[in-house]
């Protein structure tokens, strides 16, 4: 039978952080439902980890093995969520006009894009305690200052985020999709995550220490494993990113 | 001319606003809305408006009125800047010239007061290929303070089986009508609903067509585009023939096609209408059009209709479907907008 429906007009929106909350909790479901996704996020690191640093397959240079995975897998966590998935993700929302139809929500757009900052927030925490629990269970020690690992993940988020939305909000779905998957497995190869920079001639490791990815690795190297507090070589690094990805993000990113 | 009338209705719609329309409608009883404007602030007001793409001009100098509590179908051919104007309307496009006041208010300057107001129904997409019908339903419903109930509205749009259905999974129809329960669920004062039943079977097209009939009496407006005349001549209070970008005729369904009848017969193409038109009493028109198809108008009485049988009889002409009708919006709109095909 027919439903009886009141279709008065009653309009009205709800505050904007309830909007946000709401929106949040509905991109954190529909992410971990996403099997592409979850392979991404939570699979291959964890399968990473475990095959470098529960093998032998690899030399990583002296000391446990798992004191110099688990920063580098934690980083490529970080890639994975702020920047291929949300590229990959937000890419197609504006192929198929999820943004727009989002846009004549009463959800403003900065809202949007809180929601989906802190989707991936929420994301890699719980990528961080998956990853830990495996890294404790083969044996890690972490050592140092939280808040120095909470500031390194906040300023590699913002710069994988910006680079990640650049690219959604410029190029098409398609050319995202491919792009955004290239630069992961090319950062996953020579950004420090698995393979160490030392084995690259030194001229190439320079070079390769720029990228956001190594020194978020490397920072979060020195501290976890070397006790390090607020590296300032690395931070600088993933500021000059973060600021040259949010700038550019906002500047070009086109919602349709 | 036998459109001088409509023409003129034309040229009165032009200027801006207009007041026996304002009148019509102070008298008719309406519910009154939760934020009331200026009572006599259409629901949609377009003065001049202008939108280009580079070298092509999508909407010219286009004005026109949407009443409160009013479907108003805005009907045209493929191209005539349908879409362009409603996205105008729903702030997703900047006018180049002209004003555009939705519920008395500037879409782009005063969006957000807006967006609450206003139900968008998109031509296609817009919702992400993994998201569930009743999930995305009931996220939209929860930005709005006193929505439908999701579950109902998508039951009595005939989803209910689909709620958990990925979008990319559901059929075209289904996509539709889960656009048009995004659209209406926070409950707003005005709907723009752009081509709502293309694609839709007959019975999930008649509760589309049941859904908009009780947003009116439910005193929301609504602004709708199609290009189908049987949907525009149901369902529209009003109606504006869009062309070129441009407004060529507008009234309501019953004005634009007017009282006068037809006479129409098929018969073997190439009937000397000349000769059939000398037998008419004088003041009639007889044309073939298209070839097999033929249109008497005139004084259709029954002495007309004798004549017209009988000089069939007199030529051996086996005329199939012959009928006395009102015109249709359909025979109006070809009118005006041509036959042939468009690029």
């Amino acid at each position: 039978m027919t439903a009886v429906l009141d279709l008065t007009p009653a309009p009205g929106a709800v505050s904007v952080p309830r909007m946000i909350a709401a929106q949040t909790g509905y991109e954190v479901r529909t992410l971990l439902r996403n099997g592409e996704q979850l392979l991404l996020t939570l699979i291959i690191p964890v399968v990473l980890l475990l095959l470098f640093g529960g093998t032998s397959l690899l030399d990583l240079g002296p000391g446990p093995r798992v004191g110099f995975l688990t920063p580098g897998i934690l980083a490529l966590a970080v890639l994975s969520t702020a920047f291929t998935g949300q590229a990959i993700g937000t890419g197609f929302e504006r192929r198929y006009g999820v943004l727009r139809r989002l846009g004549a929500t009463p959800l403003p757009r900065a809202g949007l894009i809180a929601a989906k900052t802190l989707t991936v927030v929420l994301v890699e925490a719980l990528q961080a305690v998956v990853i830990g629990a495996v890294a404790f269970a083969l044996g890690w020690h972490p050592h140092g200052d939280p808040f120095s690992v909470l500031v390194l993940l906040l300023l590699g988020t913002a710069a994988f985020s910006g680079f990640g939305l650049l690219m959604a909000g410029t190029l098409r779905a398609e050319a995202t999709l491919a792009a955004a998957n290239l630069v992961y497995i090319l950062l996953l190869a020579t950004g420090g995550v698995v393979f160490p920079l030392d084995r690259f001639p030194s001229g190439v490791r320079s070079a390769l220490e720029l990228l956001p990815v190594s020194a978020l690795a490397d920072g979060l190297r020195d501290v976890l494993r070397d006790g390090h507090t607020l590296p300032g070589g690395p931070l600088l690094v993933l500021a000059v990113w973060a600021v040259a990805g949010l700038a550019l993000a906002a500047r070009f990113f086109r919602w349709e | 001319m036998r459109y001088a009338g409509n023409t003129r209705a034309v040229a009165a719609e032009n200027r801006f606003p207009r007041r026996a329309d304002l009148r019509a409608n102070r008298a008719a009883p309406r519910p009154r809305l939760v934020r009331m404007a200026p009572p006599d602030d259409g629901a949609l007001v377009l003065d001049e408006l202008v939108k280009r793409y580079g070298a092509v001009t999508a909407v010219d100098r286009l004005s026109l009125r949407a009443e409160r509590g009013a479907v108003t179908a805005l009907l045209g051919p493929n191209g005539a800047g349908k879409t362009t104007t409603i996205e105008i309307c729903e702030g997703f496009r900047r006018a180049d010239a002209g004003r555009v006041a939705v519920l008395g208010l500037d879409p782009v300057a005063d969006a957000r007061a807006l967006k609450a107001r206003v139900g968008v129904m998109p031509q296609s997409g817009g919702v992400p290929g993994t998201a569930r019908a009743g999930e995305f339903l009931r996220l939209v419903a929860s930005f709005h303070t006193a929505p439908l109930d999701p579950g109902a509205l998508l039951e009595r749009l005939g989803l209910t089986k689909h709620a958990k259905t990925p979008f990319r999974r559901m059929s075209g129809g289904q996509q539709q009508r889960l656009s048009l329960a995004v659209a209406v669920v926070g409950r707003p004062e005005l709907v723009f609903l752009d081509e709502p039943t293309t694609g839709l079977d007959p019975q999930a097209r008649l509760a589309t067509w049941e859904l908009v009939e009780e947003l009116r009496s439910a005193g929301v407006s609504v602004v709708l585009t199609t290009h189908h005349m049987e949907e525009a001549e149901r369902l529209a209070d009003r109606v504006v023939i869009i062309d070129g970008g441009r407004v060529v005729a507008a009234g309501a369904p019953a004005e634009l096609t007017g009282a006068e009848r037809q006479l129409r017969f098929r018969a073997r193409a190439g009937l000397a209408t000349d000769e059939l038109l000398a037998a008419l009493p004088p003041g009639s028109a007889a044309k073939e059009s298209p070839a097999g198809h033929y249109l008497v108008e005139g004084d259709l009485g029954p002495e007309l209709l004798a004549t017209v049988t009988a000089w069939c009889a007199a030529h051996d002409v086996r005329a199939d479907d012959l009928r006395i009708e009102r015109r249709t919006l359909e025979d109006v709109f070809l009118e005006l907008t041509g036959r042939e095909l468009r690029g």
